[in-house]
């Protein structure tokens, strides 16, 4: 068991990028076990154990789904690009190059930072010490 | 282009990063509240009010076989705390100066973090919050000065907690008179104080200016809900030759839903 969720020494980098990089270890994750869960469904000849993996696949999608929304929340850059992508119907790829494109000039006309919103970033302190 | 119109500012990219961090320093160890009750957000600036699942009758009723309600709903407050900075200390900034005067903006940071405690913690009747400690339903507890006595009054308020069958863990804001108190004593033995009142907690014991005595909580979740709106940013207001005016703000409104969760102890 490493901390290999940190790509620069973890006690040089701030605790909301510590937390940003954790969450993004987490998503990692959550799209692997999407990932194997169809996979052992694709072989299961097992109707029962297929139902229970198909239940078990259902709460990555979950946690898949709340690692994302908190990433984007705290990076509108990127939230801005996937309101671009996501759930739209045509072509992905064209959606994604408008958006990135969208996003990017909007936010260097707005002189607005790229990594991060405005906000301090504050939100919660349940945990931090006291 | 977002309503704090930072990019009028005549500051560069290195001098709000600076400024940023300092407002992010300076109000973290002050926010007691968001150290101990449920918060939920940050939405943005455009969220106006707490949906609070409730619809009242109307006094004028439309007639003709027709029922009206009005939904109630709990509008958020916004609380901004102005602040200048000296055009020539931005400058030095730039230099890369690493004492840079930002002593108005420390004073604010504290000052919004104290009326943020101050509405949670004690209420603020024009806003429609009702705050933590006025909120609950025990009898209050004296804290007093005499510190010997604290784990005694803390673990009575818990036990009026489990026997209203509030569980834990429990939280304590401790106001800054207690806090200091509690920090300078050593109990019989020698063993500190805010230990022992840690482990009579279960959970943690917070610095609170803006607290009168303390107030002890349930951390359990569900009791005590903080709706951020937009959270802490700085914005720009106006600038002249010499100094930069700006302003930390944020949006929220509280709710104390389970008012038997808590027990004041009073100064």
């Amino acid at each position: 068991m490493g901390f290999d969720q940190y790509h620069e020494p973890a006690a040089e980098l701030p605790e909301e990028t510590r937390t940003f990089a954790r969450l993004c270890a987490s998503l990692t994750e959550e799209a692997e076990a999407i990932g194997w869960y169809e996979q052992r469904m694709a072989l299961e000849r097992d109707r029962d154990a297929r139902a229970i993996m198909r239940d078990a696949q259902g709460e990555e999608f979950k946690h898949f789904c709340m690692d994302l929304e908190f990433l984007m929340r705290r990076t509108p850059l990127w939230r801005e690009i996937a309101q671009g992508i996501l759930f739209q119907e045509g072509d992905i790829v064209e959606h994604g190059e408008e958006a990135e494109e969208e996003a990017l000039e909007g936010a260097a006309s707005r002189g607005a930072p790229l990594a991060s919103g405005v906000s301090l970033g504050i939100g919660s302190l349940r945990g931090a010490d006291s | 282009m977002s309503h704090l119109l930072r990019e009028h500012a005549p500051i560069t990219e290195a001098g709000w990063s600076l400024i940023d961090e300092e407002a992010r320093e300076r109000m973290t160890p002050a926010l007691a509240a968001r150290k101990l009750v449920d918060f939920d957000g940050p939405h943005d600036w455009e969220h106006s009010a707490t949906n609070l699942g409730r619809a009242q009758s109307l006094a004028d009723q439309p007639g003709g076989g027709i029922e009206a309600t009005q939904r109630r709903v709990l509008p958020l407050v916004e609380l901004r705390a102005p602040f200048a900075v000296a055009r020539a200390e931005l400058r030095d900034a730039d230099r890369g100066a690493e004492d840079v005067d930002f002593a108005a903006l420390d004073q604010a940071a504290h000052r919004i973090a104290v009326a943020e405690n101050r509405a949670v913690f004690h209420g603020w009747g024009t806003a429609g919050i009702v705050g933590i400690a006025e909120s609950s339903t025990h009898d209050p507890i004296p804290l007093g000065e005499d510190c010997s006595r604290y784990p005694r009054h803390v673990a009575k308020a818990v036990e009026a907690l489990l026997g209203a069958g509030i569980d834990g863990p429990y939280g304590l804001a401790l106001g800054p008179d207690a806090h200091t108190r509690v920090l300078e004593t050593g109990e019989h033995g020698g063993y500190p104080l805010l230990e022992h009142l840690r482990k009579i907690l279960g959970g943690p014991l917070v610095w609170a200016p803006g607290v009168q005595g303390a107030v002890l909580l349930s951390m359990r979740g569900g009791d005590f809900l903080f709706d951020c709106g937009e959270d802490f940013s700085v914005g720009y207001d106006n600038h002249d030759a010499d100094a930069v005016h700006l302003y930390l703000e944020e949006s929220f409104s509280f709710r104390a839903v389970t008012p038997e969760a808590a027990v004041w102890l009073t100064p």
